[in-house]
């Protein structure tokens, strides 16, 4: 076995790529970099998450920042939904310290899967709504977005539908470790008719915030390690940030497809060795 | 349409966008030095994370950790980077709800103040 500097480097150049992946396929790293650090490095999950969970806050802040300036991200919303999250962080942070490791793994693997899915099946845009709704005028939720040198206008709706489907991302992104971006976006785009590229933004903008909410359990609880978080997450970042500038001329339909299999592979791993309790 | 005086929505988006940038490159800086630290002086003892053992009491409060890595304690000042981030979406909500106070948006000051409050609970609750 490899001494102290050599595992560290290794960590952190694995977080690096994990980093890289999930901002090319969209997938975020923490998906990425649990399963590899308990799969390949045979860390224990709570260590895992927690390593994962303070990376994820990490990427998010840095991104948003350059998100907001484009103006795709709908802040009002943001702030918002992020009653939902945080809320939905604690539950899932507070569940994950009572349930046996072995759940959390077969979770995990389940959200992989649907993760997998979203990466691989081609978006289909949902239509701007022309009517207005009710609750979300009252909470001043419509906005607008750049699209070929103009404003373009969208209404959102489905407020309850949305704020719930929130509630449940958060106490997932709580519960692994993770942005749950992927549930994030189906809560905006799919529930509340919010354009995409609004959905993706704004999803971003949140995840720090409701990563925030969690870590501050699993600090308490003692699942955050300094010499794992340390690789983790500096190398997710870089791996991050380099990713967010090559991403617009980059062609990525094949990567998401070649790793939206690779990543259903891992997440069946991750659910056969919960199911025989070897996590 | 809110912000019709005080400041502009645009300049408020890039105030946060400051910030956040500003708190990540903080904590990353004190994370790295802190790890160069821990790496020169723990060399080759290397930890074992397959069995989860939980980090000891003084990793795990915000008091101690400051009180590590004003001791320049290797582990105690990378905790202390981390929390520099994790605090950093936490700045972002309370400067705006001190921004929508000062647009006199109601709605929307009680909406930020709420999510203050829960991150706040979830960092000071043991």
């Amino acid at each position: 076995m490899f001494g102290l500097l050599e595992f560290t480097l290794v960590i952190a150049a694995g977080s690096f790529l994990a980093g890289l992946l999930g901002s090319l396929t969209g997938l975020g790293g923490g998906v990425i970099i649990v399963p590899l650090l308990t799969l390949v490095f045979h860390v224990d999950i709570r260590y895992a998450i927690g390593a994962s969970l303070v990376s994820v806050i990490a990427t998010s802040s840095g991104a948003a920042a350059a998100y907001l300036k484009e103006g795709f991200s709908n802040i009002r919303v943001g702030m918002f939904l992020e009653v939902a999250t945080t809320m939905g962080a604690l539950c899932g942070a507070s569940l994950a310290t009572r349930i046996p490791t072995a759940a959390i793994a077969i979770v995990f693997g389940l959200v992989l899967l649907y993760s997998a899915w979203t990466s691989i099946k081609a978006e289909a845009e949902v239509p701007i709504h022309e009517r207005t709704d009710p609750i979300a005028q009252r909470l001043r939720l419509d906005g607008t977005y750049p699209a070929d040198g103009k404003l373009v206008a969208y209404h959102v709706h489905r407020v309850p539908l949305g704020f719930g489907l929130m509630y449940a991302a958060g106490t997932l992104s709580g519960l692994l470790g993770i942005g749950s971006g992927a549930v994030k976006v189906l809560a905006m785009d799919r529930a509340m008719s919010i354009p995409f590229k609004v959905s993706t933004t704004t999803s971003n903008f949140m995840i720090g915030v409701t990563a925030a909410a969690s870590a501050g359990i699993y600090l308490h609880r003692g699942y955050i390690d300094p010499g794992l978080a340390m690789p983790v997450m500096l190398g997710v970042l870089v791996g991050a940030l380099l990713g967010a500038r090559i991403l617009p001329g980059a062609k990525v339909g094949t990567l998401r497809t070649v790793f939206g299999v690779a990543i259903a592979a891992v997440a069946f791993e991750m659910i056969f060795k919960g199911l025989r309790g070897h996590i | 349409m809110a912000f019709a005086h005080g400041i502009s929505e645009k300049r408020f988006e890039s105030l946060i966008g400051a910030l956040l940038r500003g708190g990540v490159i903080l904590a990353a800086v004190v994370v790295l030095a802190g790890g160069s630290l821990y790496l020169a002086k723990f060399g080759d003892v290397r930890p074992d994370y397959r069995i989860f053992r939980g980090e000891p009491g003084d990793l795990r409060f915000v008091r101690a950790i400051t009180a590590d890595a004003a001791g320049r304690h290797a582990r105690g000042l990378i905790q202390f980077g981390l929390l520099i981030l994790i605090a950093t979406p936490v700045a972002r909500v309370a400067f705006s709800v001190i921004a929508y106070l000062s647009e006199r948006d109601w709605l929307y000051t009680a909406i930020t103040l709420l999510v203050l409050g829960i991150l706040l609970y979830s960092l000071t609750s043991a």
